[in-house]
C-alpha cells in the first residue's frame, strides 16, 4: 500500500523568502499525523501545498501514490478545515454538507441519505436545517468535519481549527476528533501551533521551525529525546544551560558550565572541546536543602502552586532563571521565595546537544 | 394661493410629525432604546439635521416631482389661460401616449410605444451586459488582485469619468464615424472593404450608453465581493467545485445586494440617458428619453413631457421591484 502522503525535497519560496526548506516526509495512511510550530515557521504553507493551493517550488508532493503535480485542489483527493472553517453561510447545515456531492453530480436521493448519516456521524441530526450562524462553535466545528468528510477523503487536511475555540471545549474537541480519525480510518494531518493538541492527538509529530522541518517521531520521542534545540525548547518546558563539553565517556559527557560542572546525556557524540547545550526538564529537577554535591545553587524567586504540581521559579548564580516542578505526590517540602537551595538532577535526565550555529 | 401655502408647509410638517410620533411610539414599546435623537447630537445640530434633511428632501425631490404628476394631468395651455375654467385634470397626454393624435388614424400610438420598449429592451439588454463586463474585473479587484495592481484599476476606471458625459459620447462618435480610426483601421487591416456603419447599426449607443454608467456597476459588486470571505472560494475549489459553480453558488449569493443595487442602478439610468441617445442614436432609432425631451423643448407641451417622463420613472420602478422581489431581495438590502 502506498504511503497516503509524501513529500519529497519539497522547497516553497515565494520571492525571496523561503517558507519551507527541503522537506522530507512519508505520512502512512490511516496515521493522525501534526504539524508542530510556531506561527509562521511554514507548517500552513505545507499544508496548502498539500491540498493543491500552492505549488512546491521544487521538489513533488505525491498523494497515494500519485505525484500532484499540476493536480488542482479540486481534484486532489484531499479536503482541508480552514482555520476559520469557511462554512456557507448562506447555505444550510444540511447544504453546507452535502456541497461536495453536490458539485460532483451526486443524484439528490444519494446525497440527501449520505448527509443525513453524516449529521447523525456528528451528532447534529436535529440541525441540519439550520443556519450555520444558528450553530454554537463547536457545532460549526462538527459541520466542517462532516463537510469534509462527505467527499470522502483519502487525507484530512486540518488547519488549526480549533484553535478560535474555548479551553473546555478545545479539550473535547481533542477526543472527539481523534476518535472521528479512529472511526473513518482515513488519514488525517493537523497544523497546530499548540503542542498539547499534537501531543495528545497525534501518532507522529513533524516539529517545524523557520521552514525546516527539525524532528519526525511520535508524542514521545520529540518530548523525551529531542533531536536539536529547538525541539528540546518548543516540545514542553526546559531549561537550558550553556557549557563546554570536557569529557566525554560511554552515552555521557561532562561539561563545564558558568552554574559549575555539570553531566548530561550524548546521544550526538558531541566531542570534547564543543559547545553544547544542556537540557533538562523542569520536572527532572530535584531541590535539596543541604549541601549535595550534584547540581548547582540557586535561589527561590517565586513559588506558584497548582494542584497537582508546583512550579518553583529559581535564579542560579550566574542571574539565569530556571524552573523546577514538583509533583504534589513526590511528597517533597516546598520551598519559601528567598530561600537558597542546591538544585540536582540525574545525569540520565540531563541531555546535551550541539550549540545551534557552533558547528 | 394659501391653499397651497398651507400645502407646501404642511405636509413637510406633517411627515415629520409622522416620524417623530414613530419614534415615540418605538420608545415606549421598547423598539427603539439608546440615547434619544436628541440627547445624541444636541439640540442645535438635531434641528439642523432635520430641517436640511427635510428641506432637502422636500424641496429638492419631493416638490418637483409632485409638480411634475401635477402639470402631467393638466392640458396645455397658454400661460394667460393657467388656473382659468380650462385648466383641469385630464388623462390626454397618457391618452396620447397610448393612442396618438386624436386626428391620426392609427389606433395606437405605435412611434411612442415602441420607442417606450425598445428603450426599456435594451436598457435591460445593457444592464446584463454592463454586468458580464463587471464582474470579472470587480472579482479581480476584490479578491485576486495585489494593492498596486487594485490602486492602478481603479484609477483607470475614474479618470476617464473626469471627462464631462457629453464630450465622451461625441469622442465616441468619432472613433466610429465611418472616416473614424477604428473603420480606417478596419480596412486598413483588409477585414473589410467599405467602412462599417457603427452609428447606423447603434453599436454605437449600445457601447457609449454601457460605457457611461460602467462605475455604476463596477462599485457595489466590488464592494459586495471584497466582503467575501477568501477562504470561502478556497473551500469550495478544495470540495471539488469547478470554476463556474463556485461564482454561481458562492460568490454571487453572497454578492446579491450588490448585484442588485448595481443592476438597478444601471438600468434607471440607462432607461433615462440622455445625451448618449441624443449624441450616438442611430438614425433610424428613437429613444424615448429624447422624445420626452422633445415634447419640452419641440413641441413646447410640458404636461404631456411630463406625462411621458412619468410613465417612464413608474415603469423603471415597478420593472425594479419586480426583479427585486423575484431574486427576494428587499429594498434595504441594496443599500448596504
Amino acid at each position: 500500500m502506498a504511503a497516503a502522503v509524501e513529500l519529497e525535497g519539497v522547497n516553497i519560496t515565494f520571492g525571496e523568502f523561503v517558507a519551507v526548506k527541503d522537506a522530507n516526509l512519508t505520512i502512512e495512511p490511516g496515521e493522525f499525523f501534526s504539524f508542530l510550530g510556531p506561527s509562521g515557521c511554514g507548517k500552513t504553507t505545507l499544508l496548502r501545498t498539500i491540498s493543491g493551493f500552492i505549488e512546491p517550488t521544487r521538489g513533488r508532493v505525491k498523494i497515494a501514490g500519485q505525484d500532484m503535480k499540476g493536480i488542482g485542489p479540486n481534484k486532489r483527493p484531499t479536503a482541508l478545515i480552514f482555520q476559520n472553517l469557511a462554512l456557507f453561510p448562506m447555505m444550510t447545515v444540511a447544504e453546507n454538507i452535502g456541497y461536495g456531492l453536490r458539485v460532483r453530480g451526486v443524484a439528490r436521493h444519494e446525497r440527501d441519505e449520505k448527509v443525513k448519516n453524516l449529521l447523525i456521524q456528528v451528532a447534529l441530526a436535529e440541525h441540519g436545517h439550520k443556519k450555520v450562524s444558528e450553530l454554537s462553535g463547536g457545532q460549526k466545528q462538527r459541520v466542517a468535519i462532516a463537510r469534509a468528510l462527505a467527499v470522502e477523503p483519502s487525507v484530512l487536511l486540518l488547519d488549526e481549527p480549533l484553535s478560535a475555540l474555548d479551553l473546555k471545549l478545545r479539550q473535547h474537541m481533542r477526543t472527539e476528533l481523534r476518535a472521528i480519525q479512529k472511526r473513518v480510518g482515513i488519514t488525517f494531518i493537523y497544523i497546530t501551533h499548540d503542542q498539547g493538541e499534537a501531543l495528545t492527538m497525534s501518532d507522529r509529530i513533524a516539529v517545524m521551525n523557520a521552514g525546516v522541518i527539525e524532528q519526525v517521531g511520535d508524542g514521545r520521542a520529540v518530548y523525551a529525546e529531542p533531536r536539536t534545540p529547538f525541539v528540546a525548547s518548543f516540545v514542553g518546558e526546559n531549561n537550558r544551560i550553556r557549557g563546554r563539553i570536557t569529557a566525554a565517556e560511554e552515552g555521557l559527557a561532562t561539561l563545564d558550565t558558568p552554574l559549575g560542572t555539570l553531566r548530561g546525556r550524548n546521544p550526538v557524540g558531541l566531542a570534547v572541546g564543543e559547545e553544547a547545550l544542556l537540557f533538562v526538564r523542569p520536572e527532572a529537577l530535584t531541590l535539596h536543602d543541604n549541601g549535595s554535591t550534584i547540581g548547582f545553587e540557586g535561589e527561590t524567586l517565586d513559588v506558584a502552586y497548582e494542584g497537582s504540581v508546583t512550579h518553583v521559579t529559581l535564579r542560579a548564580r550566574t542571574g539565569q532563571k530556571m524552573t523546577a516542578s514538583i509533583g504534589a505526590s513526590t511528597g517533597v517540602a516546598l520551598p519559601v521565595a528567598g530561600e537558597r537551595l542546591n538544585v540536582g538532577f540525574r545525569p540520565e535526565d540531563g541531555l546535551l546537544l550541539a550549540h545551534p550555529g557552533r558547528h | 394661493m394659501s391653499g397651497s401655502l398651507a400645502f407646501v408647509l404642511g405636509l413637510p410638517l406633517a411627515v415629520a410629525l409622522a416620524f417623530f410620533a414613530l419614534a415615540a411610539h418605538e420608545r415606549r414599546t421598547g423598539t427603539a432604546t439608546g440615547p434619544g435623537f436628541f440627547q445624541r447630537n444636541g439640540l442645535g445640530v438635531g434641528l439642523y439635521l432635520i430641517i436640511a434633511v427635510g428641506f432637502w428632501a422636500f424641496f429638492i425631490i419631493l416638490l418637483p416631482q409632485l409638480a411634475m404628476v401635477d402639470m402631467s394631468f393638466r392640458p396645455k395651455l397658454p400661460p394667460a389661460q393657467m388656473g382659468g375654467p380650462k385648466d383641469v385634470y385630464t388623462l390626454e397626454n397618457y391618452r396620447y401616449f397610448l393612442f396618438g393624435s386624436t386626428t391620426s388614424t392609427d389606433a395606437w400610438n405605435w412611434l411612442h410605444i415602441k420607442a417606450f420598449l425598445l428603450t426599456i429592451g435594451v436598457s435591460i439588454a445593457i444592464t446584463v451586459l454592463n454586468f458580464a463586463i463587471c464582474y470579472p474585473l470587480a472579482f479581480h479587484m476584490a479578491q485576486s488582485a495585489t494593492a498596486a495592481r487594485l490602486r492602478i484599476l481603479l484609477l483607470l476606471l475614474i479618470l476617464p469619468y473626469w471627462v464631462n458625459e457629453i464630450l465622451r459620447a461625441f469622442a465616441f462618435r468619432v472613433l466610429l464615424s465611418s472616416g473614424g480610426i477604428i473603420n480606417q483601421m478596419l480596412m486598413g487591416l483588409g477585414l473589410t472593404s467599405e467602412p462599417v456603419d457603427f452609428l447606423g447599426a447603434d453599436i454605437g449607443l449600445y457601447m457609449g450608453l454601457s460605457y457611461a454608467y460602467l462605475l455604476m456597476m463596477i462599485f457595489p459588486l466590488y464592494n459586495a465581493i471584497e466582503s467575501l470571505d477568501k477562504n470561502q472560494v478556497e473551500a469550495a475549489r478544495d470540495l471539488g467545485a469547478p470554476w463556474w459553480h463556485i461564482h454561481a453558488f458562492i460568490v454571487m449569493p453572497h454578492a446579491k445586494p450588490g448585484i442588485a443595487s448595481g443592476c438597478t442602478l444601471v438600468f434607471m439610468l440607462t432607461a433615462g440617458a440622455l445625451a448618449a441617445p441624443l449624441v450616438l442614436g442611430g438614425p433610424r432609432t428613437l429613444w424615448f428619453t429624447p422624445i420626452v425631451y422633445d415634447r419640452f423643448y419641440q413641441a413646447f407641451n410640458w404636461p404631456q413631457g411630463a406625462a411621458y417622463a412619468f410613465i417612464l420613472l413608474v415603469t423603471c420602478i415597478v420593472f425594479v421591484l419586480l426583479v427585486l422581489k423575484a431574486f427576494r431581495l428587499s429594498l434595504g438590502e441594496i443599500t448596504r
